[in-house]
């Protein structure tokens, strides 16, 4: 029973707080990275009692705005379905976290507290598999919008997961083949150990490419600009061409919350997790000598931060990502995913396994 | 020849496509980076001269008009203030959109005739082209209150009375000054002028 209580509290404080919050932030972000990128200033009207602070009361305004509106439903529609399909999404792209460590052990009176929702020993395949669920939300929305568009969209939608579910998959098995693990919490605990005694061991640095491949098709899984093909704000209105209302919202609202998934994934397998540079279980040590001594409490609020530091700037670099590049076309989306991605990340696996088999 | 041979085929590398991604994502982070500077030395009040952004915020800050943009109408007045409209009706016949409509009057002195009882222009069908104010013989009406925001909640508050119209007044703070305006085309024309001259010397 306390164990449910604890997976639920852990669950409140990483979903509803961290993602929920980090994800409503980006709305914020996205207007004003996108504002200062292109030398404007961005949205900064919304205000209370003439307090503005740049503009970040128009989360709230947004929000408000997206609740009080007219919630369509097109005539025709399976309604069921129509209704049911953006939580379908945003549950699991929500539910994906559950395996994503935030920091190391928390112990309290004795009793340890691992960092992560469910410590799960096949994490990483479990973030996929529930990843990859989040597209029957947006082909089920489209096809039960009961219009032609939304259904291309959903189409495409397909198309492209299944695409880059292939690509996406094949990319990381490089980093599962150097740390020998499918456990997330135990990828992030290997990738603290010192190479040479000072470079902290991150994936970037045994992956490079990984990396590259895992980010190119973790922007494609998120549906953004530049691989917007689902949505196509420009040709089809996309998936959710029907929807209104905070049924919308919550399809806008999933797009960011996978957008901090991918980020949140792609710290965790090649940016060191949680891991700050010299940072051990006990406190710093560094290797030019000398050592600092930290309470547990403290190195967990420390890893933490860490991790939530790097996730910001993950999430800046797509930010300008989605803010730089044009949209690719459906054909080049596909030509991208099945003829360059899928080649080149099966060849780092081949050239993994040779330097891990010979060395 | 053929378009396509002036291009040289790409290298390995540029057909990565990630060159050009770089070039790109330097472009748009330098831009970022500059104008956070700038913004954050604004924001503690170092330097105000480069804000940073080239937005005019708007209700607060107008942007300058052109001399010649045509803004919301007014009637003149004479220095008795009586209006300086004669009733001729060139304006409305010349109106492509049709939405003068002028009431005519006996005036009882002999060298003006007219003067107009009604004078009403719908503004939900003007369509700003400025042809009334050319057609007016006595410079009666004029486009220059700068006044832009013509919304309102009903059509018939759509409509311009001839009180309304002779109430305005001009707005020349709003406008750029036609002086500033033929130095900025006079400077344009030097840069332009030079330009071309090291052109002509390379």
């Amino acid at each position: 029973m306390t164990e449910i209580g604890i997976t639920l509290a852990k669950g409140f404080f990483f979903i509803f707080i961290f993602v929920f919050g980090t994800a409503a932030l980006l709305t914020w972000v996205e207007r004003k990275q996108s504002a200062v990128m292109q030398d404007r200033i961005g949205a900064n009207r919304a205000s209370i009692f003439g307090l503005r602070i740049f503009g970040l009361f128009h989360i709230i305004a947004d929000s408000l705005k997206m609740f009080v509106k007219e919630d369509f439903t097109p005539a025709g529609a399976e309604r069921v379905l129509y209704s049911i399909a953006p939580g379908i999404t945003m549950f699991f792209a929500l539910v994906a976290f559950a395996a994503i460590p935030f920091a190391d052990k928390l112990i309290i009176g004795g009793h340890e507290f691992v960092m992560q929702i469910a410590n799960l020993n096949v994490g990483i395949l479990y973030v996929f598999a529930v990843m990859s669920m989040a597209v029957y939300g947006v082909v089920l929305g489209s096809w039960a919008s009961n219009n032609n568009y939304s259904l291309i969209g959903g189409l495409r939608a397909t198309a492209q997961m299944i695409s880059y579910e292939v690509a996406i998959g094949v990319s990381i098995i490089g980093v599962l083949l150097v740390y020998q693990t499918i456990d997330l919490q135990e990828i992030v605990r290997a990738q603290g150990a010192l190479l040479g005694g000072w470079l902290p061991q991150w994936g970037i640095l045994y992956q490079p490419i990984g990396f590259l491949l895992f980010l190119t098709t973790g922007i494609a899984e998120t549906k953004r600009i530049p691989f917007d093909v689902p949505e196509g704000e420009s040709e089809i209105i996309g998936y959710h061409l029907e929807y209104s209302s905070m049924r919308f919202g919550m399809f806008f609202l999933t797009d960011l919350i996978e957008t901090v998934l991918i980020a949140s994934i792609t710290v965790t397998l090649f940016l060191g997790g949680w891991q700050f540079p010299y940072l051990m279980p006990d406190g710093f040590h560094f290797p030019w000598g000398g050592t600092i001594a930290l309470s547990n409490l403290s190195v967990t609020i420390l890893q933490f931060l860490t991790f939530t530091i790097k996730v910001s700037v993950l999430l800046w670099f797509m930010m300008i990502i989605r803010w730089t590049l044009p949209r690719f076309r459906y054909d080049q989306v596909m030509f991208l995913g099945w003829k360059i991605l899928l080649p080149v990340a099966l060849a780092n696996i081949m050239i993994t396994a040779a330097v891990i088999a010979f060395l | 020849m053929n378009v396509h041979d002036k291009y040289k085929p790409l290298t390995f590398w540029e057909r990565t496509y990630l060159p050009r991604i770089w070039d790109g994502l330097v472009i748009t982070m330098r831009h970022f980076f500059r104008n956070l500077w700038h913004f954050t030395l604004a924001r503690v009040g170092v330097d105000r001269e480069w804000k940073g952004a080239v937005t005019f915020q708007y209700p607060e800050v107008r942007r300058p008009f052109h001399p010649r943009l045509r803004t919301l109408h007014r009637l003149t007045r004479r220095e008795d203030g009586s209006p300086r409209c004669v009733a001729c009706m060139m304006c409305e016949t010349v109106c492509p959109a049709k939405c003068i409509y002028i009431v005519a009057g006996q005036r009882p002195e002999k060298e003006i005739e007219k003067y107009p009882v009604r004078f009403d222009i719908d503004l939900g069908m003007c369509i700003f082209c400025g042809y009334c104010v050319e057609a007016c013989p006595e410079d009666a009406i004029r486009m220059d209150t700068g006044i832009i925001e013509i919304a309102s909640y009903s059509r018939k508050d759509m409509i311009l009375t001839k009180e309304r119209l002779l109430s305005l007044e001009p707005r020349t703070e709003y406008y750029t000054a036609r002086k500033d305006l033929e130095l900025a085309s006079k400077s344009r024309i030097l840069m332009s002028a030079e330009s071309e001259t090291s052109a002509a010397a390379h």
